[in-house]
């Protein structure tokens, strides 16, 4: 049986659209819409010189080495950030649903990270992996280990993957844990009392089982290493040493609101929208096949 | 409907407007600042004894977070027709404030017009002269202004036998006490802050050879960078040799490396003189303040080096200023007064000991000379002294930088610097790679603001 809601007359039903239409609209359609046309024009920082100069700033930044390291910065980053934050979260969302001692307590802690602001959890693993005034980072040197993330960019690079995938495992730990507690007592008896051993039991029942929570948090986490790890990576690095840890979103920031060239950072966001939405459709069109719901 | 609603608001802020001189209420200046604590709160207290000083105006001072930032929310301000009257830029940002035209009111033509003169021959000539036009107008009041010196902890270079009361003067000798340092098992014995600022900008100063073409840029928007010149070569090549053989250790960009000299880390850096505050307070050991090295076989060197810090601009209110810059008459001479203020000996002399900045006039330096401070405080007069080294007659190499667009390329030569002391190029590569990287910035800058 379909359950259909039909509304007498038009008013109403776009009456009802009208906050989340506006809340687009304002937030995303007219900035990107903004973004678009700076991204055609060259134009001084005060605003008061401009000129249209066509798609030359989209030449520009495809042209530029500097970009394509980006690119190739933010491939590694994003994908090392996803598979770190789902894996680790996974494992300890499958100990953590065991019965064992103080199963709430571990639950409580595992979130804890998530309420931590980006700048400050940058902040913690700075005092942690500085190499002069942090614990780890002075450890780390006592012991032979040139260890300096200043001038190292694969030491860079891995430490803001790690700080980025820690404060994204709480978000995951939930919904991993939660989708575990969905999945019926009943089918994983079954499983048990067919010979299934517990490893087998995991890969067979409640991985597939938990392929939709898995699918949205891998969306969920390539959105976040991409956009949402600037404060990390800004009070971690700020894109060095070199440009090692300067990802896409990074360098939107450094070349517009750092060196004001408003035109190179608009044409530079709005490539990075299309990629962030070819790659949500590509993840829905081939990703989401294998899901079961 | 419209009509009426626009009519009735218009009316009531005529309303708000007339209420202000009806009660005699003073004109506000809005002042944005980019100094923390407890520079800016030290700062406020100068604007608090303004404002105690006279009825008639009010100044509301602002921190806007950090210089940069305080930059761009100054220039987001001005596209919003909302820029304050005053803000305090950064001297890295004084080529894009220079190039600005109409949304800067020069600070010469704001105290003209106000009938106010400001002895602006009295400021050391490399502060002034940062921040003039080419013609010798005064574009921006300088005032927190510092330059870079070398500190070196005394006790390290007692523990390497060497002679604490002689820091090294030229690079050789630099090197030549970072060897009996290492020795000695001190495991950084050289360092520096702002490589970029130190390193590249100051040394091209001190041995008089040009950063940039068209006189360091006060010629014209069209200057290219030009530090792939032998000297920086050869010293960048020094820098990473020393790296490579445990004498010298990067410390990072900007100011990250200010903390190796306090804690006793490195026995030899240089940095901002402004550090000298923060040794005073944090460093457990005898130190001393010295003037930057340079190399002794370069004709005519040392000169006076530049400097750094922030001076306050004047805007309009926003790019629909017109004539008045969409400002009454009554702020504009609140402005005026307040910078005259700000340009007096005894407000520099004060600014100056509390903080550690440089005293921007030859009278508050006399001022304070007279009081035996530089008595009590040895080291303390080394950056003016350096400020004015080669007979206080800069060349065109010394007089200061005038790049657009220069917070980018400062950060382009922090950028091609590591990647050198990562290995991942030459000395001579990284300075070309900076150069070229710096004339797509500069070109973009030049037609950005061509009119």
């Amino acid at each position: 049986m379909i359950k259909r809601v039909i509304f007498k007359g038009q008013l109403l039903p776009l009456l009802l659209l009208a906050p989340q239409l506006a809340v687009t609209a304002v937030f995303f359609l007219w900035p990107a819409g903004q973004a678009i046309y700076q991204s055609l024009l060259q134009e001084d920082p005060f605003g008061l010189r401009r000129e249209f100069v066509g798609t030359e700033n989209f030449d520009a930044v495809l042209n530029d080495p500097l970009w394509l390291n980006a690119l190739g910065n933010t491939a590694v980053f994003s994908v090392s950030v996803a598979a770190l934050a789902l894996g680790v979260a996974l494992l300890l969302a499958v100990q953590a649903d065991k019965a064992i001692r103080g199963a709430n307590l571990y639950k409580t802690m595992l979130i804890w990270p998530y309420a931590v602001a980006p700048a400050v959890a940058a902040v913690l693993w700075l005092f942690l992996f500085h190499p002069s005034i942090g614990l780890i980072g002075r450890a780390l040197n006592a012991a032979g280990v040139a260890w300096d993330y200043k001038l190292n960019g694969g030491q860079a690079m891995l430490l803001v993957i790690v700080a980025s995938a820690w404060k994204q495992v709480s978000y995951n730990f939930i919904f991993f844990l939660a989708g575990l507690q969905s999945i019926p007592r009943s089918v994983l008896e079954a499983a048990a009392i067919d010979g299934a051993r517990p490893f087998r039991r995991f890969w067979t029942v409640v991985f597939p089982l938990l392929s939709p929570t898995s699918f949205f948090l891998l969306v969920v986490n390539l959105v976040y290493a991409f956009f949402d790890t600037f404060g990390v990576i800004h009070a971690l690095t700020g894109g060095g040493p070199g440009n090692a840890t300067e990802t896409l979103i990074y360098k939107v920031y450094v070349d517009g609101v750092q060196n004001l060239n408003l035109g190179a950072s608009a044409a530079q966001s709005v490539i990075l929208m299309v990629l962030v939405v070819g790659l949500t459709m590509v993840q829905f069109r081939f990703v989401e096949r294998r899901v079961h719901y | 409907m419209f009509t009426r609603r626009i009519a009735i608001a218009a009316g009531f802020a005529a309303g708000l407007a007339a209420l202000p001189a009806a009660a005699q209420q003073p004109v506000e200046i809005q002042f944005w600042h980019g100094l923390a604590q407890p520079l800016g709160g030290q700062l406020e207290q100068i604007v608090a004894d303004y404002n105690a000083s006279q009825q008639r105006f009010r100044v509301v001072p602002s921190f806007r977070g950090g210089y940069p930032e305080t930059m761009v929310a100054a220039i987001a301000a001005f596209r919003a027709n909302t820029a304050p009257h005053i803000v305090q830029m950064f001297e890295v940002g004084t080529g894009t404030m220079m190039a600005a035209g109409r949304a800067v009111r020069p600070v010469h033509q704001v105290l003209a017009d106000a009938n106010i003169t400001v002895n602006f021959a009295d400021y050391l000539p490399a502060i002034a002269g940062y921040y003039q036009s080419t013609d010798g107008q005064q574009m921006s009041l300088p005032f927190n202004s510092s330059t870079a010196v070398m500190f070196w902890n005394k006790d390290h270079f007692r523990r390497a036998g060497l002679n604490p009361d002689e820091p090294p003067q030229t690079w050789e000798q630099v090197a030549a006490a970072a060897q009996r340092l290492k020795a000695a098992g001190i495991a950084c014995p050289v360092t520096t802050s702002w490589p970029a600022w130190v390193q590249v900008e100051q040394m091209s100063a001190l041995h008089n050879v040009p950063l940039a073409t068209q006189g360091n840029g006060f010629g014209g928007l069209n200057a290219e960078l030009a530090i792939n010149n032998p000297l920086m070569v050869r010293h960048l090549n020094n820098l990473m040799t020393w790296q490579r053989e445990g004498l010298f250790r990067y410390g990072g960009r900007d100011s990250a490396g200010d903390a190796l000299f306090p804690n006793g880390e490195c026995s030899i850096t240089m940095a901002s003189s402004g550090v000298r505050s923060r040794t005073i307070r944090e460093a457990r050991f005898e130190w001393g303040t010295a003037m930057l090295p340079y190399y002794a076989d370069v004709a005519g060197a040392p000169r006076n080096s530049i400097i750094g810090g922030a001076s306050f601009w004047v805007l309009n209110r926003g790019p629909q200023g017109g004539a008045t810059g969409g400002r009454s008459a009554d702020e504009w001479r609140g402005t005026a007064e307040f910078l005259a203020f700000l340009a007096r000996p005894e407000v520099a002399a004060r600014w100056h000991t509390e903080t550690g900045f440089l005293p921007v006039t030859r009278t508050a330096f006399e001022q304070v000379r007279a009081t035996g401070f530089y008595q009590q405080n040895p080291g303390a007069d080394v950056p003016i002294e350096q400020l004015l080294r080669g007979g206080g007659q800069m060349t065109e190499n010394t007089r200061g930088i005038r790049l657009g667009g220069y917070v980018e390329i400062r950060n382009i030569m922090q950028e091609e610097m590591e990647k050198a002391f990562q290995g991942q190029q030459t000395a001579q590569q990284a300075l070309d790679a900076a150069v070229r990287r710096a004339n797509v910035v500069l070109r973009n800058f030049e037609r950005q603001n061509r009119n």
